[in-house]
Protein backbone atom coordinates (compact mmCIF):
# COMPACT_ATOMS: atom_id res chain seq x y z
CA UNK A 1 0.00 0.00 0.00
CA UNK A 2 2.74 2.39 0.94
CA UNK A 3 5.04 1.53 -1.92
CA UNK A 4 1.99 1.39 -4.64
CA UNK A 5 0.13 4.47 -3.81
CA UNK A 6 3.15 6.88 -2.87
CA UNK A 7 1.70 9.46 -5.08
CA UNK A 8 -1.98 9.05 -2.95
CA UNK A 9 -3.11 10.11 0.36
CA UNK A 10 -3.60 5.66 -0.17
CA UNK A 11 0.48 5.86 0.51
CA UNK A 12 -0.15 7.50 3.77
CA UNK A 13 -2.80 4.89 4.85
CA UNK A 14 -0.35 2.45 3.83
CA UNK A 15 2.34 3.65 6.46
CA UNK A 16 -0.50 4.08 9.56
CA UNK A 17 -1.10 0.04 8.54
CA UNK A 18 2.38 -0.53 8.05
CA UNK A 19 3.46 0.81 11.72
CA UNK A 20 0.00 -0.47 13.33
CA UNK A 21 1.10 -4.20 11.86
CA UNK A 22 4.76 -3.70 13.35
CA UNK A 23 3.33 -3.05 16.66
CA UNK A 24 1.14 -6.12 16.36
CA UNK A 25 3.62 -8.59 15.49
CA UNK A 26 6.46 -6.87 18.25
CA UNK A 27 3.51 -7.41 20.67
CA UNK A 28 3.10 -11.38 19.48
CA UNK A 29 6.61 -12.23 19.49
CA UNK A 30 7.68 -10.40 22.71
CA UNK A 31 5.10 -12.86 24.14
CA UNK A 32 5.98 -15.61 22.13
CA UNK A 33 7.69 -17.03 24.91
CA UNK A 34 5.53 -16.51 27.76
CA UNK A 35 3.52 -19.86 29.27
CA UNK A 36 0.64 -21.62 27.71
CA UNK A 37 -2.48 -20.20 30.08
CA UNK A 38 -3.07 -22.96 32.41
CA UNK A 39 -6.39 -24.63 32.46
CA UNK A 40 -7.18 -22.23 35.73
CA UNK A 41 -7.78 -19.32 33.33
CA UNK A 42 -11.68 -20.75 32.48
CA UNK A 43 -12.73 -20.70 35.73
CA UNK A 44 -12.58 -16.14 35.69
CA UNK A 45 -13.56 -14.03 32.94
CA UNK A 46 -11.31 -12.46 30.43
CA UNK A 47 -11.57 -8.81 31.18
CA UNK A 48 -8.28 -7.29 29.68
CA UNK A 49 -9.74 -6.56 26.13
CA UNK A 50 -13.42 -4.89 27.96
CA UNK A 51 -11.17 -2.84 30.07
CA UNK A 52 -9.13 -1.78 27.25
CA UNK A 53 -12.32 -1.19 24.74
CA UNK A 54 -13.79 1.04 27.74
CA UNK A 55 -10.87 2.89 27.27
CA UNK A 56 -10.74 3.63 23.80
CA UNK A 57 -14.47 4.46 23.76
CA UNK A 58 -13.43 7.45 26.44
CA UNK A 59 -10.60 8.60 23.80
CA UNK A 60 -13.00 8.75 20.81
CA UNK A 61 -15.79 10.17 23.12
CA UNK A 62 -13.20 12.97 23.66
CA UNK A 63 -12.17 13.14 19.92
CA UNK A 64 -15.51 13.00 18.44
CA UNK A 65 -17.15 15.21 21.33
CA UNK A 66 -14.28 18.09 20.50
CA UNK A 67 -14.75 17.94 16.64
CA UNK A 68 -18.45 18.01 16.73
CA UNK A 69 -18.09 21.26 18.85
CA UNK A 70 -16.09 22.88 16.77
CA UNK A 71 -18.19 22.37 13.44
CA UNK A 72 -21.05 23.65 15.92
CA UNK A 73 -18.95 27.28 16.49
CA UNK A 74 -17.93 26.95 12.68
CA UNK A 75 -21.37 27.47 11.55
CA UNK A 76 -21.57 30.15 13.69
CA UNK A 77 -18.23 31.75 13.11
CA UNK A 78 -17.23 30.40 9.57
CA UNK A 79 -13.77 31.88 10.16
CA UNK A 80 -12.89 29.38 12.56
CA UNK A 81 -11.39 27.15 9.69
CA UNK A 82 -8.34 29.37 10.00
CA UNK A 83 -7.78 28.83 6.20
CA UNK A 84 -6.73 25.41 6.37
CA UNK A 85 -7.84 22.91 4.01
CA UNK A 86 -8.34 19.77 6.23
CA UNK A 87 -10.31 22.32 9.13
CA UNK A 88 -13.58 22.90 6.73
CA UNK A 89 -17.02 21.73 8.03
CA UNK A 90 -17.07 18.82 5.00
CA UNK A 91 -14.18 17.07 6.28
CA UNK A 92 -14.66 17.89 9.92
CA UNK A 93 -17.89 16.92 10.18
CA UNK A 94 -17.64 13.23 9.59
CA UNK A 95 -14.07 13.34 11.69
CA UNK A 96 -17.38 14.25 14.36
CA UNK A 97 -20.18 11.75 13.40
CA UNK A 98 -17.05 8.72 12.72
CA UNK A 99 -15.78 9.57 15.63
CA UNK A 100 -18.83 9.81 18.12
CA UNK A 101 -20.51 6.72 16.69
CA UNK A 102 -18.21 4.92 15.53
CA UNK A 103 -15.41 5.48 17.83
CA UNK A 104 -16.69 6.45 20.96
CA UNK A 105 -20.28 4.25 20.44
CA UNK A 106 -18.60 1.32 18.48
CA UNK A 107 -15.82 0.77 20.81
CA UNK A 108 -18.82 0.73 23.80
CA UNK A 109 -20.41 -1.94 22.05
CA UNK A 110 -17.83 -3.80 21.03
CA UNK A 111 -16.55 -3.59 24.89
CA UNK A 112 -19.85 -4.48 26.45
CA UNK A 113 -20.86 -7.08 24.54
CA UNK A 114 -17.54 -8.86 25.93
CA UNK A 115 -18.80 -8.22 29.20
CA UNK A 116 -22.55 -8.78 28.52
CA UNK A 117 -21.31 -12.34 26.53
CA UNK A 118 -19.32 -13.77 29.39
CA UNK A 119 -21.80 -12.58 31.98
CA UNK A 120 -24.86 -14.25 30.73
CA UNK A 121 -23.02 -17.05 29.33
CA UNK A 122 -21.25 -18.30 32.57
CA UNK A 123 -18.26 -19.10 30.13
CA UNK A 124 -15.19 -17.61 29.21
CA UNK A 125 -14.40 -15.37 25.92
CA UNK A 126 -14.07 -18.15 23.16
CA UNK A 127 -10.03 -17.34 22.75
CA UNK A 128 -7.10 -14.98 23.75
CA UNK A 129 -6.38 -13.30 20.54
CA UNK A 130 -9.71 -12.80 19.09
CA UNK A 131 -11.02 -10.16 21.06
CA UNK A 132 -7.45 -8.01 20.59
CA UNK A 133 -7.59 -8.50 17.30
CA UNK A 134 -11.27 -7.16 16.74
CA UNK A 135 -10.47 -4.64 19.13
CA UNK A 136 -7.52 -3.46 17.51
CA UNK A 137 -8.80 -4.09 13.99
CA UNK A 138 -11.76 -2.09 14.49
CA UNK A 139 -9.91 1.26 15.78
CA UNK A 140 -7.53 0.67 13.02
CA UNK A 141 -10.26 1.13 10.94
CA UNK A 142 -11.75 4.27 12.57
CA UNK A 143 -7.98 5.83 12.28
CA UNK A 144 -7.75 5.07 8.61
CA UNK A 145 -11.41 6.70 7.95
CA UNK A 146 -10.68 9.80 10.14
CA UNK A 147 -7.37 10.54 8.79
CA UNK A 148 -9.09 10.26 5.50
CA UNK A 149 -11.35 12.79 5.65
CA UNK A 150 -8.95 15.31 6.95
CA UNK A 151 -6.92 14.39 3.17
CA UNK A 152 -10.60 14.31 1.34
CA UNK A 153 -10.93 10.95 1.08
CA UNK A 154 -14.54 10.07 1.19
CA UNK A 155 -17.06 7.97 -0.72
CA UNK A 156 -19.60 10.68 0.11
CA UNK A 157 -21.98 7.97 1.38
CA UNK A 158 -22.89 9.44 5.19
CA UNK A 159 -21.76 7.43 7.46
CA UNK A 160 -20.05 5.35 5.16
CA UNK A 161 -17.42 7.63 4.22
CA UNK A 162 -14.54 5.15 4.14
CA UNK A 163 -12.94 4.14 1.12
CA UNK A 164 -12.94 0.66 -0.13
CA UNK A 165 -10.17 -0.66 1.11
CA UNK A 166 -11.11 0.18 4.94
CA UNK A 167 -14.20 -1.47 4.16
CA UNK A 168 -12.84 -4.49 3.43
CA UNK A 169 -11.10 -4.27 6.68
CA UNK A 170 -13.72 -3.82 8.52
CA UNK A 171 -15.45 -6.64 6.77
CA UNK A 172 -12.77 -9.13 7.94
CA UNK A 173 -13.00 -7.59 11.88
CA UNK A 174 -16.49 -7.87 11.73
CA UNK A 175 -16.87 -11.90 11.40
CA UNK A 176 -13.85 -12.27 13.24
CA UNK A 177 -16.42 -10.77 15.82
CA UNK A 178 -19.68 -12.58 14.86
CA UNK A 179 -17.60 -15.26 15.22
CA UNK A 180 -15.95 -14.99 18.46
CA UNK A 181 -19.86 -14.07 19.92
CA UNK A 182 -21.10 -17.45 18.34
CA UNK A 183 -18.31 -19.92 19.82
CA UNK A 184 -19.00 -17.66 23.12
CA UNK A 185 -22.51 -18.71 23.05
CA UNK A 186 -21.89 -22.10 21.85
CA UNK A 187 -19.63 -22.50 24.85
CA UNK A 188 -22.06 -21.21 27.47
CA UNK A 189 -23.51 -22.73 31.02
CA UNK A 190 -26.50 -21.25 30.97
CA UNK A 191 -29.19 -22.65 29.13
CA UNK A 192 -31.30 -20.06 27.77
CA UNK A 193 -30.06 -17.24 26.11
CA UNK A 194 -30.48 -13.94 27.62
CA UNK A 195 -32.09 -11.58 25.69
CA UNK A 196 -29.56 -8.72 25.72
CA UNK A 197 -26.97 -11.18 23.49
CA UNK A 198 -30.54 -11.33 20.54
CA UNK A 199 -30.32 -7.43 20.41
CA UNK A 200 -25.82 -7.65 20.23
CA UNK A 201 -26.23 -10.18 17.66
CA UNK A 202 -28.66 -8.32 15.72
CA UNK A 203 -26.78 -5.30 15.97
CA UNK A 204 -23.73 -7.35 15.12
CA UNK A 205 -25.44 -9.60 11.57
CA UNK A 206 -27.49 -6.99 10.56
CA UNK A 207 -24.51 -4.05 10.58
CA UNK A 208 -22.28 -6.83 8.25
CA UNK A 209 -24.92 -7.29 5.52
CA UNK A 210 -25.86 -3.15 5.64
CA UNK A 211 -21.91 -2.60 5.26
CA UNK A 212 -21.03 -5.02 2.41
CA UNK A 213 -24.24 -3.97 0.13
CA UNK A 214 -24.07 -0.27 0.62
CA UNK A 215 -19.79 -0.52 -0.27
CA UNK A 216 -20.18 -2.53 -3.36
CA UNK A 217 -17.86 0.23 -5.76
CA UNK A 218 -15.22 -0.70 -7.59
CA UNK A 219 -12.08 1.09 -7.02
CA UNK A 220 -10.42 3.23 -10.05
CA UNK A 221 -7.12 1.84 -9.28
CA UNK A 222 -5.52 -0.53 -6.76
CA UNK A 223 -3.10 2.09 -5.92
CA UNK A 224 -5.45 4.68 -5.59
CA UNK A 225 -8.14 5.09 -2.78
CA UNK A 226 -11.25 6.62 -4.71
CA UNK A 227 -13.35 4.14 -6.03
CA UNK A 228 -17.17 4.37 -7.91
CA UNK A 229 -20.13 2.71 -6.51
CA UNK A 230 -22.06 -0.13 -8.41
CA UNK A 231 -25.54 1.92 -8.12
CA UNK A 232 -26.33 5.33 -8.96
CA UNK A 233 -29.07 7.32 -9.11
CA UNK A 234 -32.28 6.55 -6.98
CA UNK A 235 -31.51 2.83 -6.45
CA UNK A 236 -28.05 4.58 -4.87
CA UNK A 237 -30.19 6.89 -3.15
CA UNK A 238 -32.26 3.95 -2.07
CA UNK A 239 -29.37 1.64 -1.00
CA UNK A 240 -27.58 4.61 0.71
CA UNK A 241 -30.79 5.14 3.27
CA UNK A 242 -31.56 2.07 3.42
CA UNK A 243 -27.77 1.10 4.71
CA UNK A 244 -28.29 4.59 6.58
CA UNK A 245 -31.77 4.28 8.49
CA UNK A 246 -30.39 0.46 9.47
CA UNK A 247 -27.10 2.18 11.04
CA UNK A 248 -29.98 4.12 13.29
CA UNK A 249 -31.48 0.80 13.80
CA UNK A 250 -28.82 -1.92 14.44
CA UNK A 251 -25.85 -0.20 15.35
CA UNK A 252 -27.67 2.84 17.72
CA UNK A 253 -30.72 0.80 18.56
CA UNK A 254 -30.32 -2.30 18.55
CA UNK A 255 -27.03 -2.75 20.02
CA UNK A 256 -27.72 0.02 22.52
CA UNK A 257 -30.63 -1.79 23.70
CA UNK A 258 -28.49 -5.14 24.36
CA UNK A 259 -26.60 -2.77 27.14
CA UNK A 260 -30.15 -1.56 28.25
CA UNK A 261 -31.73 -4.69 29.42
CA UNK A 262 -28.15 -5.91 31.01
CA UNK A 263 -27.24 -2.61 32.62
CA UNK A 264 -29.88 -1.12 33.92
CA UNK A 265 -31.66 -4.45 35.86
CA UNK A 266 -28.03 -5.01 37.10
CA UNK A 267 -27.88 -1.79 38.34
CA UNK A 268 -31.37 -1.51 40.19
CA UNK A 269 -30.85 -4.37 41.49
CA UNK A 270 -34.47 -5.49 39.85
CA UNK A 271 -34.74 -8.14 37.15
CA UNK A 272 -36.20 -6.83 33.80
CA UNK A 273 -39.76 -5.67 34.24
CA UNK A 274 -40.99 -8.19 31.50
CA UNK A 275 -39.22 -10.57 29.73
CA UNK A 276 -42.08 -11.38 27.70
CA UNK A 277 -42.58 -7.79 26.55
CA UNK A 278 -38.27 -7.72 25.59
CA UNK A 279 -38.72 -10.74 23.32
CA UNK A 280 -41.62 -9.22 21.17
CA UNK A 281 -40.30 -6.18 21.32
CA UNK A 282 -36.81 -7.37 19.88
CA UNK A 283 -39.15 -9.42 17.06
CA UNK A 284 -40.89 -6.20 16.21
CA UNK A 285 -37.74 -4.39 16.38
CA UNK A 286 -35.52 -6.48 13.96
CA UNK A 287 -38.50 -6.73 11.64
CA UNK A 288 -40.05 -3.28 11.17
CA UNK A 289 -36.57 -1.26 11.34
CA UNK A 290 -35.34 -2.40 8.13
CA UNK A 291 -38.18 -0.72 5.83
CA UNK A 292 -38.38 2.42 6.98
CA UNK A 293 -35.21 3.62 5.31
CA UNK A 294 -37.39 5.42 2.38
CA UNK A 295 -38.88 7.91 4.39
CA UNK A 296 -35.64 9.94 4.34
CA UNK A 297 -36.21 10.37 0.34
CA UNK A 298 -40.10 11.93 0.37
CA UNK A 299 -41.20 14.22 -2.29
CA UNK A 300 -37.84 12.65 -4.19
CA UNK A 301 -37.60 10.21 -7.43
CA UNK A 302 -37.84 7.28 -5.55
CA UNK A 303 -41.47 6.03 -6.28
CA UNK A 304 -44.39 7.13 -4.16
CA UNK A 305 -45.01 3.31 -2.72
CA UNK A 306 -41.95 2.71 -1.41
CA UNK A 307 -42.03 6.09 0.45
CA UNK A 308 -45.83 5.62 1.52
CA UNK A 309 -43.77 1.84 2.82
CA UNK A 310 -41.44 3.30 4.62
CA UNK A 311 -43.59 6.31 6.18
CA UNK A 312 -45.90 3.38 7.22
CA UNK A 313 -43.31 0.76 9.13
CA UNK A 314 -41.79 4.59 10.89
CA UNK A 315 -45.24 4.82 12.19
CA UNK A 316 -46.01 1.25 13.21
CA UNK A 317 -42.46 1.08 14.68
CA UNK A 318 -43.54 3.27 17.47
CA UNK A 319 -44.79 0.29 19.39
CA UNK A 320 -41.89 -1.97 19.97
CA UNK A 321 -40.00 1.28 20.51
CA UNK A 322 -42.21 2.20 23.28
CA UNK A 323 -42.30 -1.16 24.51
CA UNK A 324 -38.32 -1.69 25.28
CA UNK A 325 -38.75 2.05 26.92
CA UNK A 326 -41.74 1.01 29.20
CA UNK A 327 -40.16 -2.08 29.93
CA UNK A 328 -37.14 -0.38 31.21
CA UNK A 329 -38.80 2.29 33.21
CA UNK A 330 -41.25 0.17 34.84
CA UNK A 331 -38.44 -2.32 35.57
CA UNK A 332 -37.35 1.23 38.16
CA UNK A 333 -40.76 1.22 39.35
CA UNK A 334 -40.17 0.37 43.19
CA UNK A 335 -36.93 1.33 42.39
CA UNK A 336 -37.26 5.32 42.32
CA UNK A 337 -35.24 6.46 45.54
CA UNK A 338 -31.89 4.93 43.75
CA UNK A 339 -32.38 6.71 40.95
CA UNK A 340 -32.35 9.43 43.11
CA UNK A 341 -29.40 8.59 45.47
CA UNK A 342 -27.61 6.91 42.12
CA UNK A 343 -26.07 9.50 39.36
CA UNK A 344 -25.22 6.31 37.05
CA UNK A 345 -28.55 4.67 37.20
CA UNK A 346 -30.04 7.86 36.74
CA UNK A 347 -28.07 7.84 33.18
CA UNK A 348 -29.53 4.87 32.74
CA UNK A 349 -33.28 6.32 33.40
CA UNK A 350 -32.51 9.31 31.59
CA UNK A 351 -31.17 7.26 28.55
CA UNK A 352 -34.90 4.96 28.30
CA UNK A 353 -37.06 8.49 28.44
CA UNK A 354 -35.06 10.25 25.70
CA UNK A 355 -35.40 6.98 23.59
CA UNK A 356 -38.89 7.13 24.34
CA UNK A 357 -39.23 10.42 22.65
CA UNK A 358 -37.00 10.42 20.19
CA UNK A 359 -38.51 7.07 18.57
CA UNK A 360 -41.74 9.34 19.02
CA UNK A 361 -40.19 12.27 17.05
CA UNK A 362 -38.87 9.94 14.32
CA UNK A 363 -42.41 8.18 14.17
CA UNK A 364 -43.82 11.85 13.38
CA UNK A 365 -40.89 12.87 11.76
CA UNK A 366 -41.39 9.92 8.86
CA UNK A 367 -45.11 11.19 7.72
CA UNK A 368 -44.93 12.59 4.35
CA UNK A 369 -46.56 16.15 5.23
CA UNK A 370 -44.83 16.58 8.82
CA UNK A 371 -41.53 16.13 6.58
CA UNK A 372 -41.99 18.83 4.54
CA UNK A 373 -41.97 20.87 6.95
CA UNK A 374 -38.53 19.15 8.77
CA UNK A 375 -36.58 17.79 5.86
CA UNK A 376 -33.46 19.23 5.09
CA UNK A 377 -34.10 21.70 8.61
CA UNK A 378 -32.41 22.10 11.90
CA UNK A 379 -35.20 19.49 12.80
CA UNK A 380 -33.52 16.39 11.71
CA UNK A 381 -30.37 17.52 13.53
CA UNK A 382 -32.29 18.60 16.83
CA UNK A 383 -34.13 14.78 16.69
CA UNK A 384 -30.30 12.79 15.77
CA UNK A 385 -28.97 14.76 18.81
CA UNK A 386 -32.03 13.68 20.79
CA UNK A 387 -30.99 10.41 20.15
CA UNK A 388 -26.86 10.23 20.68
CA UNK A 389 -26.65 12.41 23.35
CA UNK A 390 -29.84 11.89 24.87
CA UNK A 391 -30.51 8.42 24.83
CA UNK A 392 -27.18 6.67 23.01
CA UNK A 393 -24.32 8.88 25.31
CA UNK A 394 -26.50 8.23 28.61
CA UNK A 395 -26.76 4.39 28.33
CA UNK A 396 -22.52 4.08 27.62
CA UNK A 397 -21.74 6.62 30.40
CA UNK A 398 -23.99 4.67 33.00
CA UNK A 399 -22.63 1.28 31.58
CA UNK A 400 -19.13 2.83 32.34
CA UNK A 401 -19.92 3.61 35.61
CA UNK A 402 -21.30 0.59 36.20
CA UNK A 403 -18.08 -1.57 35.30
CA UNK A 404 -14.97 0.80 35.61
CA UNK A 405 -15.25 0.25 39.45
CA UNK A 406 -15.99 -3.76 38.79
CA UNK A 407 -13.26 -4.42 36.55
CA UNK A 408 -10.93 -2.61 38.17
CA UNK A 409 -11.59 -3.94 41.72
CA UNK A 410 -12.34 -0.47 43.00
CA UNK A 411 -15.30 0.04 46.04
CA UNK A 412 -16.73 2.90 43.94
CA UNK A 413 -15.48 5.48 41.41
CA UNK A 414 -12.91 8.15 42.58
CA UNK A 415 -15.63 10.90 43.02
CA UNK A 416 -19.07 10.29 43.19
CA UNK A 417 -19.39 13.94 43.25
CA UNK A 418 -18.34 14.25 39.91
CA UNK A 419 -20.46 11.92 38.55
CA UNK A 420 -22.93 13.98 39.31
CA UNK A 421 -21.55 16.97 37.85
CA UNK A 422 -20.80 15.12 34.68
CA UNK A 423 -25.02 13.96 34.69
CA UNK A 424 -25.88 17.42 35.25
CA UNK A 425 -23.25 18.94 33.23
CA UNK A 426 -24.57 16.56 30.10
CA UNK A 427 -28.47 16.86 30.95
CA UNK A 428 -27.86 20.60 30.35
CA UNK A 429 -26.08 20.34 27.11
CA UNK A 430 -28.55 17.79 25.77
CA UNK A 431 -31.20 20.35 26.45
CA UNK A 432 -29.63 23.37 25.48
CA UNK A 433 -28.65 22.05 22.66
CA UNK A 434 -32.30 20.14 21.73
CA UNK A 435 -34.55 23.22 22.15
CA UNK A 436 -31.66 25.70 19.97
CA UNK A 437 -32.19 23.05 17.09
CA UNK A 438 -35.70 22.28 17.49
CA UNK A 439 -36.13 26.54 17.06
CA UNK A 440 -34.08 26.70 14.35
CA UNK A 441 -35.07 24.14 12.44
CA UNK A 442 -38.94 25.25 12.64
CA UNK A 443 -37.81 28.61 12.00
CA UNK A 444 -36.10 27.40 8.48
CA UNK A 445 -39.00 25.25 7.70
CA UNK A 446 -41.40 28.14 8.21
CA UNK A 447 -39.43 30.62 6.53
CA UNK A 448 -38.42 28.36 3.46
CA UNK A 449 -42.35 27.99 2.53
CA UNK A 450 -43.95 31.63 3.42
CA UNK A 451 -44.95 33.37 0.48
CA UNK A 452 -45.76 37.33 0.25
CA UNK A 453 -48.92 38.84 -1.09
CA UNK A 454 -47.68 38.61 -4.55
CA UNK A 455 -46.80 34.53 -4.69
CA UNK A 456 -43.21 34.91 -4.22
CA UNK A 457 -40.89 33.37 -1.27
CA UNK A 458 -41.38 35.62 1.17
CA UNK A 459 -37.09 35.29 2.44
CA UNK A 460 -34.14 34.24 0.59
CA UNK A 461 -31.62 31.64 1.16
CA UNK A 462 -29.66 34.05 3.31
CA UNK A 463 -32.28 35.66 5.08
CA UNK A 464 -33.41 32.20 7.02
CA UNK A 465 -29.15 31.75 7.70
CA UNK A 466 -28.92 34.80 9.40
CA UNK A 467 -31.86 34.17 11.58
CA UNK A 468 -30.50 30.78 12.59
CA UNK A 469 -26.86 32.61 14.15
CA UNK A 470 -28.10 33.22 17.84
CA UNK A 471 -29.67 29.80 17.77
CA UNK A 472 -26.29 28.05 16.35
CA UNK A 473 -24.33 29.83 19.00
CA UNK A 474 -26.87 28.32 21.63
CA UNK A 475 -26.00 24.85 20.36
CA UNK A 476 -22.60 25.05 19.98
CA UNK A 477 -22.57 26.10 23.62
CA UNK A 478 -24.91 23.12 24.85
CA UNK A 479 -22.16 20.80 23.18
CA UNK A 480 -19.76 22.26 25.01
CA UNK A 481 -21.46 21.21 28.06
CA UNK A 482 -21.95 18.09 26.84
CA UNK A 483 -17.89 18.17 26.14
CA UNK A 484 -17.04 19.60 29.35
CA UNK A 485 -19.09 16.86 31.18
CA UNK A 486 -17.43 14.16 29.18
CA UNK A 487 -14.06 15.74 30.29
CA UNK A 488 -14.61 14.88 34.07
CA UNK A 489 -15.97 11.64 33.45
CA UNK A 490 -12.68 10.34 31.49
CA UNK A 491 -10.82 12.23 34.48
CA UNK A 492 -12.95 10.57 36.83
CA UNK A 493 -12.27 7.14 35.43
CA UNK A 494 -8.53 7.74 35.00
CA UNK A 495 -8.36 8.40 38.53
CA UNK A 496 -10.33 5.41 39.90
CA UNK A 497 -8.15 3.47 38.01
CA UNK A 498 -5.18 4.77 39.29
CA UNK A 499 -6.62 4.73 42.99
CA UNK A 500 -5.14 2.19 45.15
CA UNK A 501 -7.59 -1.36 44.50
CA UNK A 502 -9.43 -2.28 47.20
CA UNK A 503 -8.73 -6.04 47.68
CA UNK A 504 -5.02 -6.27 47.05
CA UNK A 505 -5.94 -9.89 45.67
CA UNK A 506 -3.75 -9.59 42.32
CA UNK A 507 -1.48 -7.36 40.44
CA UNK A 508 -4.06 -5.61 37.85
CA UNK A 509 -2.48 -5.26 34.48
CA UNK A 510 -2.31 -1.89 32.88
CA UNK A 511 -4.60 -2.05 30.44
CA UNK A 512 -3.59 -0.90 27.54
CA UNK A 513 -3.98 -3.32 24.60
CA UNK A 514 -0.10 -4.07 25.03
CA UNK A 515 -0.42 -7.81 26.27
CA UNK A 516 -1.67 -11.16 23.37
CA UNK A 517 -3.21 -9.03 20.34
CA UNK A 518 -2.73 -9.62 16.78
CA UNK A 519 -3.39 -8.04 13.42
CA UNK A 520 -1.93 -9.50 10.43
CA UNK A 521 0.47 -7.26 8.35
CA UNK A 522 -2.04 -6.32 5.56
CA UNK A 523 -0.96 -5.12 2.44
CA UNK A 524 2.51 -3.37 3.55
CA UNK B 1 -33.81 -10.76 -20.50
CA UNK B 2 -37.31 -10.75 -19.25
CA UNK B 3 -37.06 -8.29 -15.43
CA UNK B 4 -39.73 -8.59 -13.42
CA UNK B 5 -43.05 -5.85 -14.09
CA UNK B 6 -43.87 -3.66 -10.63
CA UNK B 7 -47.26 -5.24 -11.08
CA UNK B 8 -45.46 -9.32 -10.66
CA UNK B 9 -43.56 -7.98 -7.41
CA UNK B 10 -46.66 -6.02 -6.03
CA UNK B 11 -48.85 -9.71 -5.97
CA UNK B 12 -46.19 -11.45 -4.80
CA UNK B 13 -45.49 -9.60 -1.76
CA UNK B 14 -49.04 -9.40 -1.15
CA UNK B 15 -49.05 -12.90 -0.73
CA UNK B 16 -46.43 -14.87 -0.13
CA UNK B 17 -44.92 -11.97 1.42
CA UNK B 18 -48.33 -11.50 3.66
CA UNK B 19 -48.39 -14.96 4.99
CA UNK B 20 -44.45 -14.99 5.55
CA UNK B 21 -44.75 -12.12 7.82
CA UNK B 22 -47.98 -12.98 9.31
CA UNK B 23 -46.79 -16.40 10.17
CA UNK B 24 -43.51 -15.05 11.36
CA UNK B 25 -45.41 -12.64 13.99
CA UNK B 26 -47.93 -15.73 15.25
CA UNK B 27 -44.77 -17.95 15.64
CA UNK B 28 -43.21 -15.47 17.87
CA UNK B 29 -46.54 -14.47 19.61
CA UNK B 30 -46.94 -18.28 20.19
CA UNK B 31 -43.32 -18.60 21.44
CA UNK B 32 -43.31 -15.63 23.92
CA UNK B 33 -46.59 -16.48 25.16
CA UNK B 34 -46.52 -20.68 25.13
CA UNK B 35 -47.40 -21.34 29.18
CA UNK B 36 -44.32 -24.04 29.47
CA UNK B 37 -41.70 -21.38 28.58
CA UNK B 38 -42.93 -19.17 31.58
CA UNK B 39 -40.27 -20.54 34.00
CA UNK B 40 -37.66 -20.87 31.17
CA UNK B 41 -37.98 -16.74 30.91
CA UNK B 42 -38.20 -16.38 34.82
CA UNK B 43 -35.10 -18.23 35.15
CA UNK B 44 -33.31 -16.20 32.60
CA UNK B 45 -34.08 -12.94 33.93
CA UNK B 46 -33.33 -13.68 37.55
CA UNK B 47 -30.19 -15.74 36.20
CA UNK B 48 -28.37 -12.73 35.45
CA UNK B 49 -28.31 -10.59 39.24
CA UNK B 50 -26.14 -12.97 40.22
CA UNK B 51 -23.38 -13.68 37.81
CA UNK B 52 -20.44 -12.31 38.85
CA UNK B 53 -19.29 -15.09 40.81
CA UNK B 54 -17.16 -16.46 37.73
CA UNK B 55 -17.77 -18.59 34.74
CA UNK B 56 -19.82 -22.70 35.75
CA UNK B 57 -17.16 -25.54 35.42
Amino acid sequence: MTVAGRHDPFGIHGIIVLLTGLGCAFCLIRDYYTPEPGADRLSSYYDEPIKAGILLALIWALIGMFFGDWVAWLLAYPQMTFDADWSSFGRMRPIHTTGVIFGFGGNALIATSFHVMQRTCRTRLADQLTPWFVLVGYNLFCIIAVTGYLMGVTQSKEYAEPEWYADIWLVVVWVAYFALYLRTLARRREPHIYVANWYYLAFILVVAMLHIVNNLALPASLARAKSYSLFSGVQDAMVQWWYGHNAVAFFLTAGFLGMLYYYLPKRAGRPIYSYRMSIVGFWGITFFYVWVGSHHLHYTALPQWVQTLGMTFSVMLLIPSWIAAANALLTLNGAWHKVREDATLRFMMVAAVFYGLSTFEGSFLAIRPVNSLSHYTDWTIAHVHAGTLGWNSMIIFGAIYYLVPQLWKRPHMHSPALVEFHFWSAIAGTFIYVFAMWNSGITQGLMWRAYNQSGTLAYSFLDSVMAMHPYYIARAFGGLLFLIGTMVGVYNVWRTIQAAPAHLTQTEQPALPGSPQAAPLVGS
Amino acid sequence: MTSASHETLTIFAQSWGLLYLALLALGVLLYTFWPNNRARFDRAKNSIMNDETGPWA
